[in-house]
C-alpha cells in the first residue's frame, strides 16, 4: 500500500509539471482560438534565458534574473502578437496554428544563436532530499514546484475571475466579436493573454530546466501536454491541472503496476491510451466546453 | 421627418465586395438622432453587411462614414467605434457564454470605466469605487428590461428570448449614441416579440436612443418604425415612412417577385 501511494503520489507531482505546460496552451487557446505549437519552445527560451541571466552572460541573483525572463517572455508576447498574429487576424484558425509552428522554429534559432546549444544545468539551490511523510518518501525539489504551481493557478483564478483585465480576457475568449463590439481592444487582450502564457511557460521552463537541465529537449515537452489537453479539454484551466495530475499519476502507476505484464516502457504511450479513451467517451474532454451548433 | 436635422451617423456611396459578390453596391444611408430606423430586405440584400460597416467590423472598399460629422478615417478599429458611442447586437447571440447575466451586462460598460481596462492592478482602490457606480447604472437596465430574478444565473443556461434580452441589455449598457440591432426579435413567438418591441420604443422614447435595426417581421417594423430603408442585392432600393413604403412598387416587386404576364 505505501508502495502503491509512493508511486501515485511521484505521478502526481510529474502531473503538475505536465499541468504547467498544459495551461500556457490552455490560455492562449481560450483567447484566441490557436492551438500554440510554440508553447514548449517558449518554456525553453524562458529556461535559457534564466541561465543566461544567472551564469553565461551575467552574473544576477536569482530573483533579478527571474524578472529579467519575464521581461524578456514579454518581449516575445509583443513580437509574436504584432508581427505574426495581428496580420493575420480573422483569418483561419488554421493559418495562426500554421504561424505558430514558424515562432518555434524562431524561438529555437534565436534561443540557439544567442545561447548556445550546450546542454546547462540550472541550480536554483533547493536541496533534493527525499522528505519522509507519513512513511512515504517525498522529494523536496517536486514538494516545491508543486507549492509554486500551487500558488501561480491559485493567481490566474484570481485574475481572471477578479480583475478587471481577466474579465475581459475571458469575454474575448468566449466571443470574439461579441468582445469588439463593447469595446475591448483584441490585440491589447491578445498581448495580455501572450505575456501571461510567457510566464506561464517560464515557471514551466525553470521547473522542467532544473529537473532535466536546460536542453532542446524541453521544446517537446509540448508532446507530453497534448494527451493533457486532450483529456482535460482544451479550453478549461481547471482541466489542465486535472490531466495533468491524471496524466502523470497514470503514467506512473501504468508503468509500475501494468508494464512488468508486457515488457515494461509504456510509460511513453500510456498518456495517449489514456487520451483515446477519453475522446471515445467525452470528445471535448472532461472539462471542455461542449460546442453545439446549429446545422 | 427630421429632414433639417443633421444626421448622426451618415454612410455615403458604400460598397463592398466578398469574393466576386458584391454584398453592397453604392449605398447611401443616414441615421438621424432620435429615430428608429428599420433596414429590411430579402435574404442576402447586405442588411447585416450594412451594420458591420457602421461599427467597424467590416472595412467598405469604397465609401465615407460620417459620425456626428466626423468621417471615419482607415486605421480605426471596432473597439475605436465602440468608444464613440456605437453598440450592437447579433443575429445569431452572441452572449459571452461564461458569465452570468450581470457580468454581460457589466461588460457592456467597458467603454465608460475611466479606470483602463488593463491597468486595473495599478488602480485597485479607486476601480473598487468605479465598479460601485457602474454597478448602479447596469442595475437600472436589469430593472428596465425586467430581468431581475436571472441576474445570476450563467448566460448559456438562459432560454433564447432571455439570452437576446440579456444582449440587448448588454448593448444599452453602455449608454450609446446610435444602438445597432441585428434582427432582435428573430426566432421568438408573438409574446416575446412583443415584449422586445416595447422594450426598443421605450428605449427610444424614454431613455432617447437613437436606433437602427434588422427585421424580418413587417408588422412590428411598421409599428415601431420612424423610417425605413429597403434594401435589395447589395442596392437600396427605397427609403421612407412605414407608409410610402407599404405603397412602393419597387418594395413589393422584390419581396414577392414580379407577376409573370
Amino acid at each position: 500500500m505505501t508502495f502503491f501511494l509512493e508511486v501515485l503520489v511521484t505521478g502526481l507531482m510529474v502531473g503538475i509539471m505536465y499541468s504547467l505546460v498544459a495551461l500556457g496552451f490552455v490560455l492562449i487557446f481560450k483567447a484566441s482560438e490557436v492551438f500554440n505549437m510554440a508553447q514548449g519552445a517558449m518554456s525553453l527560451f524562458a529556461g535559457l534565458a534564466l541561465v543566461g541571466f544567472i551564469e553565461q552572460y551575467m552574473q544576477l541573483p536569482l530573483w533579478l534574473a527571474l524578472l529579467g525572463t519575464v521581461a524578456v517572455m514579454t518581449v516575445w508576447a509583443y513580437v509574436i502578437v504584432f508581427v505574426v498574429l495581428k496580420p493575420l487576424v480573422a483569418r483561419p484558425p488554421l493559418m495562426l496554428f500554421m504561424a505558430t509552428f514558424g515562432v518555434m522554429y524562431l524561438l529555437e534559432g534565436i534561443g540557439q544563436s544567442i545561447y548556445g546549444t550546450q546542454a546547462k544545468g540550472l541550480n536554483l539551490g533547493i536541496p533534493d532530499i527525499p522528505l519522509e511523510v507519513g512513511g512515504i518518501f517525498l522529494s523536496t525539489f517536486d514538494l516545491f514546484f508543486t507549492g509554486v504551481a500551487a500558488i501561480l493557478v491559485a493567481g490566474l483564478v484570481w485574475f481572471f475571475q477578479k480583475t478587471r483585465s481577466g474579465r475581459a480576457l475571458r469575454a474575448v475568449s468566449d466571443d470574439h466579436e461579441a468582445a469588439l463590439s463593447v469595446g475591448i481592444p483584441l490585440l491589447k487582450a491578445w498581448t495580455i493573454t501572450w505575456i501571461v502564457a510567457g510566464v506561464v511557460a517560464t515557471v514551466a521552463g525553470v521547473a522542467w530546466g532544473s529537473r532535466l537541465g536546460v536542453q532542446f529537449s524541453i521544446s517537446y515537452i509540448s508532446l507530453k501536454a497534448l494527451p493533457v489537453l486532450i483529456i482535460g479539454g482544451l479550453d478549461s484551466i481547471p482541466g489542465a491541472i486535472i490531466a495533468g495530475l491524471i496524466v502523470g499519476a497514470g503514467e506512473n502507476l501504468g508503468e509500475v503496476f501494468l508494464g512488468p505484464y508486457v515488457g515494461g516502457g509504456i510509460q511513453t504511450f500510456f498518456p495517449y491510451l489514456l487520451a483515446l479513451v477519453v475522446l471515445y467517451f467525452k470528445p471535448y474532454g472532461l472539462f471542455g466546453k461542449e460546442i453545439i451548433e446549429r446545422v | 421627418m427630421n429632414e433639417k436635422k443633421e444626421p448622426l451617423l451618415r454612410a455615403e456611396n458604400i460598397s463592398i465586395s466578398f469574393g466576386g459578390l458584391k454584398a453592397l453596391n453604392d449605398v447611401n444611408l443616414e441615421i438621424y438622432p432620435g429615430e428608429i430606423l428599420a433596414i429590411i430586405g430579402p435574404n442576402g440584400a447586405g442588411k447585416t453587411t450594412m451594420l458591420n460597416i457602421i461599427n467597424g467590423f467590416y472595412k467598405p472598399d469604397e465609401g465615407r462614414i460620417f459620425f456626428e460629422g466626423k468621417k471615419r478615417t482607415k486605421r480605426m478599429k471596432p473597439d475605436h467605434i465602440a468608444a464613440q458611442g456605437i453598440a450592437r447586437t447579433f443575429q445569431n447571440l452572441a452572449l459571452f457564454r461564461g458569465m452570468s447575466a450581470l457580468g454581460n451586462i457589466m461588460m457592456g460598460r467597458t467603454m465608460k470605466m475611466r479606470a483602463n481596462l488593463f491597468s486595473q492592478a495599478l488602480y485597485w482602490g479607486f476601480s473598487q469605487k468605479e465598479e460601485i457606480e457602474h454597478r448602479k447604472a447596469v442595475e437600472h437596465i436589469i430593472d428596465f428590461l425586467q430581468i431581475q430574478n436571472i441576474r445570476r444565473t450563467p448566460a448559456s443556461m438562459l432560454p433564447y428570448g432571455l439570452q437576446k434580452r440579456v444582449e440587448l441589455g448588454r448593448a444599452l449598457a453602455a449608454e450609446p449614441k446610435l444602438l445597432l440591432l441585428d434582427e432582435p426579435m428573430a426566432g421568438m413567438n408573438l409574446e416575446e416579440k412583443e415584449d422586445i418591441a416595447r422594450y426598443v420604443l421605450d428605449a427610444n422614447e424614454e431613455l432617447g436612443y437613437t436606433i437602427a435595426l434588422i427585421e424580418h417581421d413587417m408588422g412590428v417594423v411598421m409599428d415601431i418604425c420612424d423610417r425605413i430603408a429597403v434594401l435589395d442585392f447589395g442596392h437600396k432600393i427605397a427609403e421612407g415612412t412605414p407608409e410610402e413604403i407599404k405603397s412602393n412598387q419597387k418594395v413589393v416587386k422584390a419581396y414577392l417577385g414580379e407577376a409573370e404576364n
